[in-house]
């Protein structure tokens, strides 16, 4: 399946087409987590008829994955109606939810209405973590308890573990309770800024000698040696190539009608309440400035070794001041993998920190660049 | 050909959307992904449950492309019968009622 997913995302840039999309059905959520980058005010979400308008544009445009997230989208009372009215115009659906909500009869609607996957944020094993993160005492218990039921019903379950200084040691305990559950394990190392900018929730990102820990976790990564190894210098091609999907067959809708190229990347190209969905994607000078950048548009990035393994994002250099810009966090990911520091992080350093741990970071890249 | 009618209709398990002038399919049961081309697209949409598949073959296919009828139905059996057994196409020799798509869409449990 992987090709042929590869072949229809190459298909779909070249037609323009939307293929995925999230839709943040609403902000407000049942759950405080100390590293979310939300407000959870509602400013005006969405009526049900006015997401039923989108939903019937977004098929029109071509939208196959559809993925409905938040906020906590089970504190809609019209959820059910929308998955439903989702499902009859054929979306493939995914959903992001603590679960809390979910109990016998949410799960067989579920399984009833045909949802492709659910990913469930837990954040430890030890309920005294995860409800410290989440602030809802009990929080871990109904979540688990949730993924239960949605397993008893087939239905395809995800644990998302987004990693922070309070839990970064009980990752391989989750990844044991998502196999004892039978669902899927996905990690995530990275906390973003809030998407009023404020960056304040990055001092929850675990440390740099923690990332080189997770990163050279052989059941994490698979093949350490392969995964941490600096990258090849870039082609062609390769200076020629997009940064990543967002603006290209993906997009990011708010639960208030804003249209942004990401969730991560909080760039306003026009507002569904006023235009037309395809409109906006085509259209929207901001939609096409993003996507109009190539590799070699970037003036830091582009000469940098990372450049064809780093996993930049452009939405967090946005948030940093410049969508063509480096992300920090991107660079300490680079670092924390290949031991090779960015030519951000290089120009970064003050003058009197240049010394020998710089250098020998540049000695074993050229070193592995050449046993590979 | 001495076989009978057969409909076709589509299951509502799926996940499915028009990409140029192919369609891409997603089955509910296992995630798979499966593509058809643009006459198979024909097919697929025209899978009402109601239509009999000759009448889809004589009507559509053989109306927009250049194929014979003979080749075009055996085509199009051959097509059905394989999504019949993904469970992205439902196929009976009696009309399929929008219920009975419905109640296939029921997994797990």
């Amino acid at each position: 399946m992987g090709s042929l997913m590869s072949e229809m995302g190459v298909k779909a840039l070249e037609l323009g087409i939307p293929l995925s999309v999230q839709l943040d059905l609403t902000y407000r959520c049942n759950e405080r987590c100390v590293h979310c980058y939300l407000d959870h005010h509602d400013h005006g979400e969405m009526t049900l008829a006015e997401i039923k308008h989108l939903l019937d544009e977004m098929a029109e445009a071509g939208v196959l994955f559809l993925t409905l997230s938040g906020g906590e989208i089970f504190l809609r009372k019209d959820f059910f109606e929308i998955l439903e009215y989702a499902r009859e115009l054929t979306f493939a659906v995914r959903l992001k939810t603590n679960a809390i909500l979910v109990r016998k009869r949410e799960a067989e609607r579920l399984c009833e209405l045909g949802v492709e996957n659910i990913q469930i944020s837990i954040y430890s094993h030890r309920p005294e973590v995860h409800d410290a993160i989440t602030l809802v005492p009990g929080s871990l218990k109904r979540s688990i308890a949730a993924i239960r039921f949605l397993k008893s019903y087939g239905l395809k379950t995800t644990i998302a573990n987004v990693l922070m200084l309070q839990n970064m040691q009980d990752y391989p305990q989750v990844r044991e309770l998502a196999r004892e559950l039978d669902v899927e394990f996905t990690i995530d190392p990275t906390i973003t800024p809030k998407m009023d900018g404020d960056r304040a929730i990055l001092n929850l990102n675990i440390e740099r000698e923690a990332l080189h820990r997770v990163f050279h976790d052989e059941a994490l990564v698979g093949d350490v040696e392969e995964f941490c190894r600096p990258a090849a210098a870039a082609d062609e091609d390769e200076m020629d190539s997009l940064p990543c999907s967002a603006g290209h067959t993906a997009c990011y809708v708010s639960p208030y009608g804003d249209v942004y190229p990401c969730v991560q990347f909080p760039l306003p190209t026009g507002n569904v309440r006023r235009q037309r969905f395809v409109d906006i994607w085509r259209d929207s000078e901001q939609m096409n400035e993003v996507r109009s950048i190539r590799m070699r548009d970037l003036p830091t990035c582009s000469g940098c070794g990372h450049m064809t393994g780093c996993t930049r994002c452009p939405g967090l250099a946005f948030m940093e001041g410049d969508m063509r810009g480096p992300s920090i966090q991107d660079c300490e990911k680079s670092f924390a993998r290949t031991g090779v520091p960015s030519k951000n992080l290089m120009a970064k350093r003050p003058a009197g920190a240049v010394g020998l741990v710089q250098i020998q970071g540049v000695r074993i890249a050229v070193a592995g660049a050449v046993s590979a | 050909m001495s076989e009978g009618k057969r409909y076709v209709a589509r299951s509502k398990e799926i996940a499915a959307r028009r990409l140029g002038g192919e369609t891409m399919i997603m089955s509910g049961r296992d995630s798979t992904l499966y593509t058809l081309n643009e006459v198979a697209t024909v097919i697929w949409e025209a899978a009402d449950g109601t239509t009999p598949l000759d009448e889809i073959v004589t009507t559509k296919v053989c109306a927009e492309f250049d194929v014979t009828p003979d080749e075009a139905m055996r085509d199009a059996s051959a097509l059905v019968t394989e999504l019949g057994n993904h469970g992205i196409l439902l196929v009976s020799d009696t009309p399929i009622a929008a219920a009975m798509a419905a109640r296939a869409t029921q997994r797990g449990a």
